[in-house]
């Protein structure tokens, strides 16, 4: 009985543990911006690993998503004969919601768990010890280049994910089910704001960004050092960051839109 | 060239989310249409706005010329103010037009239309538009419809009644 208590006590403080570990952390890799700016190829190499190849899937699956968006649309407006807010609908769902989140997702599934691989690796092949043998910051070196590639990438990432669905959109409503392009454009530039709607989404980007990469990192860096932890951590990434992800977005839009 | 092949990658990358952000801008938000400065700003009362909001068009023949900026609620003539930011290219509004509030559609969202008057002065900056058309509450219309209803019908029995 005092087992069990004890077991699940020592379950709730390993918890704060890591917890704890992952905030401090962040604060050393937000700390290394200082030695980063000296050094921007360290930088530019990590936009490259991170954001450019995560690039195509994320022009395909936006193309998609928005020409999906235009078909299930159109079923249900079209009975309400408003198929001119077909514009409307997929820009305003593209932009405030699936651009951030669906970005984030994909961007934890192909970015976030090659970090994490990565660092694990790294650590478990005692690459990060050696590192600090040499007197390198590992922190610096490895961890706050690739972190801050991330949290660049995505608003562009997600801004990118948003523009092409809304062209998707585009083709499959005025191409394909005839919707008229003005009142398609000219519906949507009238309804969807600048601020309200497009900026708002940036932010949502930006702090997915940040808590995607965070998380990435974290696991990488707190992975147990073999093959059997990599992949466990590997794995704990895609689901804490889908996680986070999904209830951020709940409680950003509440902020947000709420009124 | 290696690094060098890095940079260009990186930069078409940026370059493209930066093409997609203003494209967002320009073609899908509004940012385009809003001009540079807020216009002139114009008061009108009103009994009942309706389901009017702050940003809701202001229009004239159909054409967009503002936007509603500001409501308050008058407590000494329990009149609604509403502040309307009008694009300064259109100063040329008579002060004596009127100002009334529809809905675009059936089921659509509720905007002025300012009527234009036969006055020789126009709106400028801080006036207000003293005619005005409160919002159309369909309840009411209703209500006044089955009265008028109820009214007839009491006129008709009457003389089978006697």
């Amino acid at each position: 009985m005092l087992d069990a208590l004890a077991r699940f006590g020592r379950m709730g403080l390993e918890a704060f543990e890591r917890l704890g570990r992952g905030h401090l952390l962040l604060l050393q890799i937000l700390a290394g911006i200082s030695s980063l700016l000296t050094r921007l190829g360290l930088l530019i190499a990590q936009i490259h690993s991170i954001g450019v190849r995560t690039t195509t899937i994320i022009v395909v699956s936006g193309l998609f998503v928005g020409m999906v968006l235009g078909l299930q649309g159109y079923y249900v407006l079209s009975q309400f004969a408003a198929e001119d807010s077909l514009g409307v609908m997929v820009a305003a769902s593209l932009v405030r919601e699936l651009g951030p989140v669906v970005t984030a997702l994909l961007f934890a599934g192909r970015a976030g768990s090659a970090l994490t691989a990565e660092i694990g690796l790294m650590k478990a092949t005692e690459q990060l010890s050696g590192l600090e043998m040499m007197a390198v910051d590992p922190i610096r070196r490895i961890l706050s280049p690739r972190f801050y590639a991330g949290f660049l990438s995505m608003p562009l990432l997600a801004a990118l994910f948003s523009a092409v669905g809304i062209i998707g959109g585009y083709f499959v409503s005025v191409g394909l089910l005839g919707v008229d392009e003005g009142a398609f454009w000219s519906q949507m530039q009238a309804k969807i704001d600048w601020n309200e709607d497009v900026i708002n989404g940036v932010i949502k980007s930006l702090v997915f960004g940040f808590v995607c990469s965070w998380i990435a990192l974290f696991q990488g860096y707190d992975a147990i050092p073999t093959s059997a932890g990599v992949s466990q951590a590997t794995t704990r990434t895609v689901v804490h960051s889908a996680l986070a992800v999904l209830v951020l977005d709940f409680v950003l839009t509440a902020l947000m839109f709420g009124e | 060239m290696n690094t060098r092949g890095l940079e260009i990658t990186v930069g078409a990358f940026m370059a493209a989310g930066l093409v997609a952000l203003f494209f967002l801008a320009m073609q899908v938000s509004n940012l385009a249409s809003i001009t540079g400065g807020e216009g002139y700003q114009v008061t009108a009362r009103f009994d009942n706005i309706g389901g009017l909001k702050v940003r809701s068009p202001v229009s004239m023949a159909g054409v967009r010329i503002g936007r509603v900026v500001d409501i308050s609620y008058d407590q000494s003539s329990f009149e609604a103010v509403v502040l309307l930011s009008i694009d300064p290219a259109y100063s040329q509004i008579p002060d004596d037009s009127i100002a009334k509030i529809y809905t675009s559609g059936l089921l659509g969202e509720q905007y002025i239309g300012l009527d234009p008057g036969g006055s020789l002065e126009s709106l400028q900056q801080g006036s207000e538009v003293m005619m005005t058309q409160s919002a159309l509450v369909l309840e009411e219309i209703i209500g006044q419809f089955l009265f008028s209803k109820a009214e007839e019908n009491a006129i008709s029995e009457e003389p089978i009644g006697e």
